[in-house]
């Protein structure tokens, strides 16, 4: 069994859910108004953003993960 | 629900009989014609037809055509374009090697007839928190989802079986999502793509008699990126498929660049009895497939079975996260 790796998923699963939440916690209300005809703009434009950087905290994470599997299976 | 279960049934059939019937004389044609390559891991070096990609669109298109004179809706025709594109970039590929750069950037395109028959909702959904809209972005979303896919389903198309056989569990999974989800059309379509792989591994399986090249494995990745998009699946689609993202992922991030798999140094070697071990080679990239044998060395059959496993594991975490999304906090 490839224990290592079942649980790499599963750890991405779980990454997948939680970065779900903060995207429907955060992402979802946020809206800009009061620059006319650049409101849907500003509001995508920061959405994407802060998913951006989410996104960049999601393989920072995933990275040190596999680092640390690999030194489990370096280890054994 | 009742109407759809006669169209569903002649989609499905024709899905798997047309690639089950077809692939034999795509694999006679292509060997009458010596567009073969050498099964790199066979110690007797064995010949093998390649690419096997006709016969999974045809078998993909024609029961998705079948399926929209039953349906005519936007959802069936854009599978129906983007798949067929998706095939042609593959079948390029497969004829001349292009640089790394060239498949991502055509199979974005490949994604146009989503985004011109609004074949999509830009309500992201994911388990427990509901959906978040996010118009431009995912149109974004759109446009690198094809290439992505395609590609991720291509770079685990390394050993006998394994691209056909991952595509068919995960489409599966995919599929029982969707009717849980009650996405019924959708869930049909998917279908359709799981009896065509499921069909043509048959062959692809250990020991392979075809190999689908790139325009069969783009085929897959873009008919299954495309049906997560017009399903509204997409992070249960993600899911389904992480056993080759995590390949993907470790990949990119120990070659840090994109590049075309046929440029890259072989990250396995042979061990006497040809069981597969992890290359002593410094630069060779990472791998799913060199993690699994990063213990020991295992055969390639033993090694489509690990991946096969890892794939149902992702489909049922697929599946839990399709109940998840019914509950809302």
């Amino acid at each position: 069994m490839s224990l290592p790796i079942f649980s790499f998923i599963f750890a991405m699963w779980i990454l997948i859910i939680v970065g779900g939440a903060l995207m429907v916690i955060f992402l979802g209300p946020l809206s800009f108004s009061g620059y006319g005809d650049f409101d849907p703009l500003i509001n995508s434009g920061v959405k994407v953003l802060i998913a951006m950087i989410l996104i960049f905290i999601w393989i920072f994470v995933l990275l040190k993960i596999k680092n640390w599997i690999f030194r489990k299976i370096a280890n054994t | 629900m009742e109407q759809l279960i006669i169209p569903a049934i002649i989609a499905i059939v024709v899905a798997f009989f047309s690639v089950y019937g077809l692939t034999p004389f795509v694999i006679r044609a292509l060997e009458k014609r010596n567009i073969t390559v050498v099964d790199a891991n066979k110690k007797e070096k064995t010949m093998v037809a390649r690419p096997g990609g006709l016969s999974i669109i045809i078998g993909i298109e024609s029961s998705l055509i079948i399926l929209y004179v039953f349906f005519p809706i936007s959802e069936i025709l854009a599978v129906i374009l983007t798949t067929f594109f998706a095939f042609i970039v593959g079948l390029i590929d497969d004829r001349k090697t292009m640089g790394g750069w060239f498949k991502p950037l055509a199979l974005a395109f490949c994604a146009a007839p989503i985004l011109l028959l609004g074949a999509y909702d830009s309500n992201l959904s994911f388990p427990l928190f509901g959906s978040v809209s996010i118009p431009l972005l995912y149109m974004a979303l759109v446009v690198f989802m094809i290439p992505i896919m395609g590609n991720t389903i291509n770079s685990i198309d390394v050993l006998n079986g394994v691209a056909s056989g991952f595509t068919t569990i995960a489409s599966f999974a995919l599929s029982i999502c969707l009717f849980i989800l009650q996405n019924y059309e959708v869930g049909i379509i998917c279908l359709c793509l799981s009896f065509a792989s499921l069909a043509f591994y048959k062959y692809h399986k250990f020991p392979s008699k075809v190999f689908p090249g790139d325009s069969g494995a783009i085929t897959f990745g873009a008919a299954y990126g495309a049906i997560a998009i017009v399903g509204g699946v997409e992070v249960i689609a993600a899911i389904a498929i992480l056993p080759a993202i995590i390949n993907s992922f470790l990949f990119l991030s120990s070659v840090k660049k994109i590049v075309e798999h046929r440029e890259i140094k072989n990250p396995t070697s042979h061990t006497d009895d040809w069981k597969l071990k992890t290359t002593s080679e410094n630069h060779a990239p990472i791998t799913l497939v060199r993690l699994l044998i990063a213990k020991k060395p295992l055969s390639e059959k033993q090694i489509g079975i690990e991946i096969f496993k890892l794939a149902i594991f992702s489909g049922i975490l697929a599946i839990i996260t399709a109940f998840m999304m019914g509950v809302n906090f």
